[in-house]
């Protein structure tokens, strides 16, 4: 079987879901929707054996194969347990919606559709092997996240929390398909095994420090890590089934996965090192810091989630360095962050579920006016507990078991002796430590706020009571996990997690059997972990009951230093500084623009020709000018300076006559009598128009011309003066080849029957020249006959205005 | 108060024919001296503008009741078919055919294809501007 064809099957499934809501109105839509992510999830479940064994499942079809593009799929451990994830959690998801979402006031027809789409982008990004393809599917998760964010699109803040997640998302994807594109260069191909195949020619790669750093644009940006997690909270305006399966379990890991697929790679370079544990633990402080603060349910969650991504990616970091130190905590790491990852979707998919059951049932989210919910609605508060403690690293849930881990990591960290770890190498721990304190405060803040202190119920929007049943389901199933993780944990760590460490850390296992990491809940009383968490819990739990007496003080920090104010000043800035920028220089009046054009035209042709020494001055091809010549090359200067001087408009055009006239009486002298004839007539012609049409114009006004104004106007016609007369004689005096008019002069008559060279080129050697310049011409004529005849009458005559 | 033109007027009844003939003489000339379609043209018109001046706009377009926009398309029409017309005997666009011919009056003369296009080019001229001179006089 194909395996590559099942990343496209939601996507055709949500082809028919428009259909089914049209038609089926009596079955909420979701109930079909919810086959597709469970058959995935059966098949896809159906890979761990073979995924225990260390095996890959591979499997291709061509896109573009001139370029070598093509969608590959490429399933190992790790793709395995994000393909798990993706529509494990996507069936509870999709469960859960289906008692969420009304299917008589949603547009279920479009939601199903955009979660349906965004689960094939999903699945592309975490199996693709070909760096295009996975791009593809990257954008598309964007998209489709875009999408749901804005599902509300009535709601002002949906749409400005959509396109907030849209531009700093697609912003990183642009910049990781610039690090694909170096790392293609330097590998010779688009394949990620490949390049990791080839990981020491990449590493030579002059780019390749850029690279690194342009993907992990890509992946911070999509994985909310610090500066850019700024877009996750304002999506938390997408209904809630969207932000517990998107911004908490599988897209906002897209960036996680990109991190540890591209690991083998790039674990070799100190600053992926140093960026990755560095950012991410500082992602976790950052997050759990400002979680506290928050009053809605869903932006705790939010920042809960932005904290923990960060964990995990610090985790990752760490699992870098086992390739430098053969210190086995290194390679615990790695297994840390596989563990937490999955943990981590666990408890806060459920913890979003319950959210969105409180909104739904107290009708607000926000935690001020919340409280005392525990006895009336006693499963969900179970279930809400269950995530909580989980994420505060409590047993006996899994969170504790990687938050151990993790806290271990952190420890070992500073005994890691390259890149000045070993100095800087004590902050981490600490600041693994208050992370974890402020964790585990606002885990019991969530839980305890919203079910357990005195509220008035009375006061609340609706009248809460327990959900029905089948919305209770799936935050059930999590918590269940939550739980069983716990007790058995080295069971799913053989089925799933071994197979994704294995590929992470592909130096130190070849096959998943090799990793003998065993889980234990209890290390001993002299494991400087327990008595971190010991200490975790005390500080935690003596600030979680001061909270109302410091939780003000974070009203302290101003407004506008915000990351969120840094945001909307660069996007003004982008509307309107940049309107402003247009303006400065658009100034709409035709000066302006000939003046640019002008000024570049002789500044960039004079820089050419003196950057490639082109200038040359050569007098022995010249003849010699008689005084006729001088006399008439007199008598057009004057002209001209009359029409530069001429105070009204008739006379500027009688002095061009003149000018025209002495051009005429050249082309006499030059021996060119057609061309002198032409031009007579056509002067005559064309001043006699001329006369006619401008006549009925006012007097000549100065157009607001100033001194200034013309100073720079001289300047800049005697720029253009001087450029082309510069141009003119350095092309006279260097003639590369000879001239092809011999080959005129020999067969005007033979070949084409004539004596006049000039009328015999024009209509005959070079017709089709000429063919076009009367079809100009006739153009030019049907031009004025439509401006003059068919202008609008009327009212109608200002409609420009 | 109408300006007595008589002058004028009659000057140009001889001086029009002049012009027009010479510009003529130049048309035809065109391909072995100075001249050809487009001072040809130019001349026609010019002829043609002294009638305009002498005389007002409707007696000269009741004198002479051409459209000139077809004028125009009639021109642009014979250069296109005498350009094409080698297509269909299998040679390339815009070849020319020349040869000498014994005509019954005019004797031993040069025919030319080239001249054909030539005429496109002078109708094109004449049509154009005179299109542009009647329309812009005709504005009030």
């Amino acid at each position: 079987m194909d395996y590559v064809f099942f990343i496209f099957v939601p996507m055709i499934a949500a082809l028919f879901v428009p259909l089914l809501f049209r038609l089926v109105k009596r079955i909420h839509t979701g109930w079909f929707v919810l086959a597709v992510p469970f058959v995935l999830f059966i098949i896809y479940a159906m890979l761990i054996p073979t995924s225990m064994e260390g095996f890959v499942i591979e499997s291709s079809f061509s896109w573009i194969p001139s370029l070598g593009i093509e969608f590959y799929s490429y399933i190992d451990g790790l793709s395995l347990l994000f393909s798990l994830l993706i529509t494990g959690i996507g069936s509870l998801v999709v469960l859960y919606s289906i008692y969420y979402l009304d299917q008589s006031k949603e547009k279920l027809g479009h939601f199903y559709v955009y979660l349906l789409l965004f689960m094939s982008a999903m699945l592309g990004v975490v199996q693709s092997d070909n760096v295009i393809s996975l791009y593809l599917f990257w954008e598309l998760t964007s998209i489709s996240s875009f999408l749901l964010i804005g599902y509300w699109y009535t709601k002002d803040a949906s749409r400005f929390g959509a396109l907030k997640s849209m531009m700093i998302t697609v912003f990183g994807g642009l910049m990781m398909l610039g690090g694909f594109a170096i790392l293609s260069l330097a590998a010779g191909s688009y394949s990620i095994r490949e390049m990791i195949a080839n990981s020491s020619q990449v590493a030579d790669h002059p780019l390749f420090i850029l690279a690194l750093l342009l993907i992990l644009l890509g992946a911070f940006t999509k994985s909310a890590q610090f500066p850019f997690y700024i877009w996750l909270p304002d999506a938390m305006e997408a209904p809630t089934p969207v932000s517990a399966y998107l911004h908490s379990a599988t897209m906002v890991k897209a960036g996680l996965y990109l991190v540890a697929r591209f690991t083998p790679l790039f674990a070799t370079s100190s600053v992926w090192i140093w960026i990755v544990t560095g950012i991410g633990l500082f992602t976790l402080f950052w997050g759990s810091f400002f979680a506290v603060k928050q009053t809605d349910l869903k932006a705790i969650l939010a920042f809960s989630t932005v904290s923990q991504l960060g964990l995990i990616m610090s985790l990752l970091g760490a699992s870098g360095m086992s390739v430098h130190s053969a210190e086995p905590i290194f390679a615990i790491a790695g297994f840390a962050a596989i563990f937490h990852l999955l943990n981590h979707a666990t408890f806060k998919g459920s913890l979003f579920m319950i959210a969105g059951i409180v909104d739904h049932e107290a009708g607000t989210r926000d935690i001020r006016k919340l409280g005392g919910l525990m006895s009336i609605m006693p499963i969900t508060f179970t279930v809400a507990a269950i995530g909580s403690f989980s994420m505060a690293g409590l047993p006996p849930f899994n969170g504790f078991l990687s938050k151990e881990m993790f806290l271990d990591a952190m420890l070992a960290i500073r005994h890691f002796e390259l890149f000045q770890f070993d100095t800087w190498g004590i902050l981490f721990p600490v600041i693994a430590w208050v992370a974890s304190v402020f964790t585990f405060i606002y885990s019991f803040y969530f839980v305890f706020y919203t079910f357990v202190k005195k509220g008035d119920v009375e006061q609340l929007p609706a009248s809460p009571k327990e959900p029905p049943f089948g919305m209770l389901i799936s935050p059930i199933i999590l918590a269940a996990f939550v739980v069983v993780i716990f007790f058995i944990p080295n069971k799913f760590s053989d089925w799933i997690i071994k197979p994704a460490v294995a590929a992470l850390q592909p130096h130190l296992y070849a096959v998943p059997q090799d990793v003998t990491i065993k889980i234990q809940a209890w290390h001993g009383f002299d494991a400087p972990a327990l008595w971190l968490t010991v200490g975790v819990v005390v500080i935690g739990f003596l600030m979680y009951k001061t909270l109302d007496k410091w939780q003000p003080y974070y009203g302290i920090q101003p407004s506008y230093l915000s990351l969120n104010r840094f945001y909307d000043a660069m996007m003004n800035f982008s509307e309107v500084g940049m309107n402003k920028i247009s303006r400065a220089y658009m100034t709409g009046v035709t000066r302006t623009y000939f003046l640019y054009i002008f000024a570049s035209f002789s500044i960039i042709t004079l820089i050419a020709v003196f950057a490639k020494s082109a200038f040359a001055f050569d007098l022995s091809s010249v003849t010699p000018v008689s005084i006729f010549a001088i006399l008439n090359a007199m008598i057009l200067l004057l002209a001209i300076s009359f029409v530069l001087l001429a105070k009204s408009r008739i006379a500027a055009f009688i002095a061009l006559g003149a000018s025209g006239y002495s051009i005429a009486l050249f082309f006499v002298m030059f021996k060119a009598p057609d061309l002198a004839l032409t031009q007579l007539v056509i002067e005559t012609v064309s001043v006699a128009l001329f006369l006619l049409a401008f006549q009925r114009l006012p007097q000549m006004n100065t157009h607001g011309e100033t001194k200034q104004n013309k100073i720079v106007n001289g300047i800049i016609a005697a720029g253009v003066g001087i450029t082309i007369t510069l141009v003119a004689l350095a092309s006279h005096s260097t003639k590369l080849i000879p001239s092809i008019s011999q080959y005129y002069k020999d067969t005007v008559d033979t070949l084409a029957g004539g004596g006049n060279i000039v009328n015999v080129i024009l209509v005959d050697y070079r017709g089709f020249d000429t063919l076009f310049e009367i079809a100009v011409l006739s153009i030019a004529a049907i031009g004025v006959f439509t401006m003059i005849r068919l202008r609008l009458k009327g009212d109608h005559a200002d409609e420009n205005k | 108060m109408k300006t007595n033109d008589v002058i004028l007027q009659t000057t140009t009844k001889v001086v029009f024919f002049i012009i027009f003939i010479f510009s003529i003489h130049i048309f035809f000339a065109g391909h072995y001296t100075p001249g050809g379609g487009f001072v040809g043209g130019l001349l026609t018109t010019g002829a043609l503008i002294l009638l305009l001046l002498a005389f007002d706009l409707k007696t000269v377009q009741k004198a002479l009741p051409f459209d000139f926009m077809k004028v125009v398309a009639v021109g642009l029409l014979l250069a296109i078919l005498t350009a094409s017309w080698p297509l269909f005997v299998d040679l390339p666009f815009f070849t020319h055919a020349f040869d000498d011919f014994n005509l019954p009056l005019f004797g031993e003369t040069s025919l030319h294809t080239a001249m054909l296009f030539d005429l496109g080019v002078y109708l094109v001229v004449v049509g154009a501007a005179m299109t542009m001179i009647q329309t812009i006089g005709g504005d009030t």
